[in-house]
C-alpha cells in the first residue's frame, strides 16, 4: 500500500484520539432521534387506536357482545354481526398456517442442513423471498385464473367420494375457501421460510458437530436437536405468518367469495373480517361506518391476541427446549 | 325539441366534463377551456352510469356553456347526496320514496331517462341451448329451496337440456342497488312466500343461504363468470358485455321471453300507456302484456323542482331533453332500452315545469 495508515496516529483528527466535541453531539443527536421514532411508532399505534376505537364507540355502544355473536349483517335493519366473518377469518389462517407452515419449515429444513450446497441454498432462498414481492392482487388473479380451475377436478372428486366428511360437504363451484387458504398459504410461505432459515442459521455450528459426534444420523440430529434448538425461532416465524394471514385483504376478497355463511366445508364460499372492511368502506353510510369500525376493532383485538399468545407459546419453548430463563 | 340557446353551450360542456372524467380524460381538461361555465354535479345509480357518462362525452362535445359531471355512487348514495342538496342532479333505480321526496325542500321532479332489464344470469359449463326458469322455480332457487340444478322441477322445464347434478350458487349484490330492488320487488309481487319467509323487499337485504356477494353489477357479473354452477340477477347490459348466458323467463301470461331490448320496450310501452302515474314514478313490478319480458324498470333523474340559478335550470332542461331523444339510439348501442315514446313525452312535459 502506498499510503501509510499511520501518518495522522498523532494527529487531534486520529482514530484513536479522545471523542471530539463534534462527535459527543452526533452521539447524543442520534440517541434523541432514535428515541423519539420509537416513542413516534408507539404514538402511532396509540393514536390508530384512538381513531378506530372512537369511531366505533356508537356501535359499540349499541350492539355490545351481540355484534360478535352475531351472524346477520343488514345495513337496512340495522343489524350488524361478525360471527362468520370471524369464523372465516380464522379458519382461512389456520388452514393457511397449516399449508404454508409445514411447507415453509420443511423449507428451511432443506435450505440450511447440507442437503444442498450452500450456494444452491442462497439461490432457492432468493426465489422463495421472491413470492413476498408478488402485490396481493396479482395472487388473487393468480388464485381465480389458476388456482380455482385446477382445483375445480380435485375438489369435484373428494366431494363426490368423501363428502360424507363436513370438511368435503359441498361442491366448488369458483370462489371458496380452498382457493383463498391454498393462495394465503402461499404468500405466508416466504415469511416463514425466511425467518425459519435464521432461526437455524443462529444455531452454532458445533451443536450438530456434536449431534453427529454422539452418533446421531442427519434425521436424528435435524429432529432430536436443531429443530428443538430454533423451536422459539420457527414459533415465532408462524405466530408472523399467521398475522400476516390474518390482515390479509385483496387476495382473499377476490379469492373467498364474500358470503356471510358458517360453513365447515373447504368448498363453500366465505367472508373474512379484511375483506368485508374492504368491499363495505365505499359504499357505507355513517351507522355502516361505524359498524365496520368496530369489526376493525375485533380484527386488531384477534391479531393482538394470536401474538400475546404466540409470544407466551414461545417464552414457554425458550424455556423447555433452550434452558434459558 | 325545446332549446334554449344560451344554456345548451352550458349544458353541453357539462356533459363533456362528466364523460371526460368517466373516460380519464382523453382530451384537454374543459375547466380550462370555459372558465366562466356552469359546473354542473350528479351522483347515483351504477346501473345507467356507462350510458351517462357517454352523454356527457357526446352532449360536451357539442356545446361548451356548461359542465357536467356524474358520479356512480349506487341509488342509495344518490338519493341520500340528492335529499342533502350535495349535487344538482340525482340518479336512481328505485326512484325515491314519498318520505324522500317529502324532505326535498325545492321539490322533486322524477324524469325516467332510461330503462333496463335485469336478467338472471348463469354459468353452467356444458349446458348449451335455453334455459327456461318457471316463476316459482326462480322465486325458490334465489330463496334455497332449489338447490341443484338437476332438481325435478328445473328439468320438467328444460327436458331437451342435460342438466348436472351441480350445486346452484346464487351471487347477489353485496351494495344497496336498485337493481335488487327492482329484482326483489318482482319476486314479492309474484310470491308470498319470497315476503313471508324470504328476506323480502329492498335495496339491500340479506340473503338467505350460502349466497356469494359481489359488489356493483360488474363485480357481481364477474363471480358468476368464474364460479360454475353460479346464477344472478344483473342488468341485460353486464350480462351481454360479459357474454355470459342469460335464462328465459316465465312472465304473467305464462310465456317464456327472451330478454332483448325490443321485448323489454314492448313492456314497458303498455305498462306506461295503461297507469303512468302522475309523478312519473312507474314500477312494473309484473307486466301482464302476453310478450312482456318480466323483469323491466326504468331509471330516474332526479331534478329539484326549482332551482336558484336560472341557468342552472335551463341547462339542465336543455341537456335532459337532448337525451330524451337524441340520447335514446345512443342507449340502445350500449345495450340499455331505448325509452318508448309514451313515456319521453310524459318525461318532457315533467321536464316544463322546472324552473
Amino acid at each position: 500500500m502506498a499510503l501509510n495508515p499511520f501518518e495522522h496516529a498523532d494527529s487531534a483528527s486520529s482514530v484513536s484520539g479522545p471523542p471530539s466535541g463534534s462527535d459527543y453531539l452526533a452521539d447524543s443527536v442520534f440517541r434523541i432521534i432514535a428515541l423519539s421514532c420509537a416513542a413516534l411508532i408507539i404514538l402511532l399505534i396509540l393514536f390508530i387506536l384512538w381513531e378506530i376505537g372512537g369511531l366505533a364507540l356508537p356501535a359499540m355502544a349499541q350492539h355490545g357482545l351481540s355484534f360478535v355473536s352475531g351472524t346477520t349483517w343488514n345495513v337496512g335493519t340495522q343489524e350488524f354481526g361478525v360471527l362468520p366473518e370471524i369464523w372465516g377469518t380464522l379458519y382461512s389462517s389456520f388452514l393457511a398456517l397449516i399449508l404454508g407452515g409445514t411447507f415453509g419449515v420443511a423449507i428451511a429444513i432443506f435450505l440450511t442442513q447440507d442437503f444442498i450446497h450452500a450456494r444452491l441454498a442462497a439461490v432457492f432462498r432468493t426465489i422463495v423471498e421472491l413470492l413476498a414481492a408478488i402485490p396481493s392482487v396479482v395472487y388473487g388473479l393468480w388464485g381465480i385464473y389458476v388456482v380455482i380451475p385446477m382445483l375445480r377436478p380435485v375438489a369435484e372428486w373428494l366431494h363426490s367420494e368423501l363428502g360424507f366428511i363436513p370438511i368435503f360437504g359441498t361442491e366448488l363451484s369458483g370462489p371458496g375457501m380452498a382457493p383463498a387458504a391454498l393462495v394465503l398459504a402461499i404468500m405466508i410461505l416466504p415469511t416463514v421460510a425466511a425467518i425459519t432459515v435464521d432461526a437455524f442459521r443462529r444455531i452454532p455450528y458445533k451443536v450438530k458437530e456434536a449431534a453427529y459426534g454422539m452418533g446421531t444420523t442427519r434425521w436424528e440430529a435435524i429432529l432430536k436437536v436443531m429443530l428443538p434448538t430454533a423451536s422459539s425461532g420457527i414459533l415465532a416465524a408462524l405466530v408472523l405468518g399467521f398475522g400476516r394471514a390474518l390482515g390479509e385483504t385483496m387476495a382473499l376478497a377476490m379469492l373467498i367469495g364474500n358470503s356471510n355463511q358458517i360453513n365447515l366445508s373447504l368448498f363453500a364460499p366465505a367472508n373474512t373480517l379484511a375483506s368485508l372492511l374492504a368491499s363495505s368502506f365505499p359504499e357505507a353510510g355513517q351507522i355502516e361506518v361505524q359498524a365496520l369500525m368496530y369489526a376493525a376493532v375485533v380484527l386488531l383485538l384477534i391479531t393482538l391476541v394470536v401474538n400475546v399468545v404466540g409470544l407466551g407459546i414461545q417464552q414457554y419453548t425458550v424455556r423447555k427446549f433452550e434452558g434459558k430463563a | 325539441m325545446t332549446r334554449f340557446p344560451g344554456v345548451t353551450h352550458a349544458a353541453t360542456a357539462v356533459f363533456v366534463s362528466i364523460l371526460l372524467t368517466a373516460c380519464g380524460g382523453e382530451s384537454s381538461d374543459p375547466t380550462t377551456d370555459s372558465p366562466t361555465g356552469l359546473q354542473i354535479t350528479g351522483a347515483g345509480a351504477t346501473f345507467p352510469e356507462p350510458l351517462y357518462q357517454e352523454w356527457i362525452r357526446r352532449y360536451n362535445a357539442e356545446q361548451s356553456d356548461a359542465r357536467f359531471s356524474y358520479e356512480g355512487v349506487g341509488s342509495g348514495e344518490g338519493v341520500k347526496r340528492f335529499i342533502a342538496e350535495a349535487v344538482d342532479f340525482g340518479a336512481s333505480d328505485s326512484a325515491m320514496t314519498d318520505e324522500q321526496i317529502a324532505q326535498v325542500a325545492r321539490g322533486a321532479v322524477l324524469i325516467p331517462a332510461t330503462a333496463g332489464m335485469v336478467v338472471l344470469a348463469y354459468n353452467l359449463p356444458g349446458v348449451e341451448g335455453e334455459l327456461r326458469l318457471p316463476r316459482d322455480v326462480y322465486v325458490d332457487i334465489f330463496l334455497g329451496k332449489i338447490w341443484k340444478w338437476d332438481d325435478p322441477r328445473i328439468v320438467a322445464a328444460n327436458p331437451d337440456l342435460e342438466l348436472p347434478s351441480k350445486l346452484i350458487q346464487t351471487v347477489v349484490r353485496r351494495d344497496g342497488s336498485g337493481t335488487t330492488f327492482v329484482f326483489t320487488n318482482h319476486l314479492g309481487t309474484i310470491s308470498p312466500a319470497w315476503l313471508n319467509e324470504g328476506p323480502g323487499t329492498g335495496t339491500l337485504l340479506d340473503w338467505p343461504g350460502g349466497a356469494m356477494t359481489g359488489t356493483g353489477n360488474e363485480g357481481v357479473a364477474h363471480k358468476i363468470k368464474i364460479s360454475h354452477g353460479s346464477i344472478g340477477y344483473i342488468e341485460y347490459f353486464f350480462a351481454k358485455r360479459l357474454g355470459l348466458p342469460i335464462a328465459t323467463l316465465q312472465n304473467q301470461a305464462g310465456n317464456f321471453v327472451k330478454p332483448d331490448a325490443e321485448s323489454g320496450q314492448r313492456t314497458l310501452e303498455t305498462a306506461a300507456a295503461e297507469r303512468m302515474p302522475e309523478n312519473l314514478r312507474l314500477f312494473v313490478p309484473d307486466p301482464d302484456a302476453p310478450d312482456a319480458y318480466p323483469i323491466v324498470s326504468l331509471s330516474w333523474l332526479l331534478l329539484y323542482g326549482a332551482y336558484p340559478e336560472p341557468e342552472k335550470a335551463a341547462a339542465l332542461k336543455a341537456a335532459v331533453t337532448w337525451a330524451l331523444n337524441t340520447g335514446q339510439p345512443i342507449a340502445e348501442d350500449l345495450g340499455y332500452i331505448p325509452l318508448p315514446a309514451n313515456i319521453v313525452s310524459a318525461a318532457t312535459r315533467a321536464l316544463k315545469a322546472i324552473q
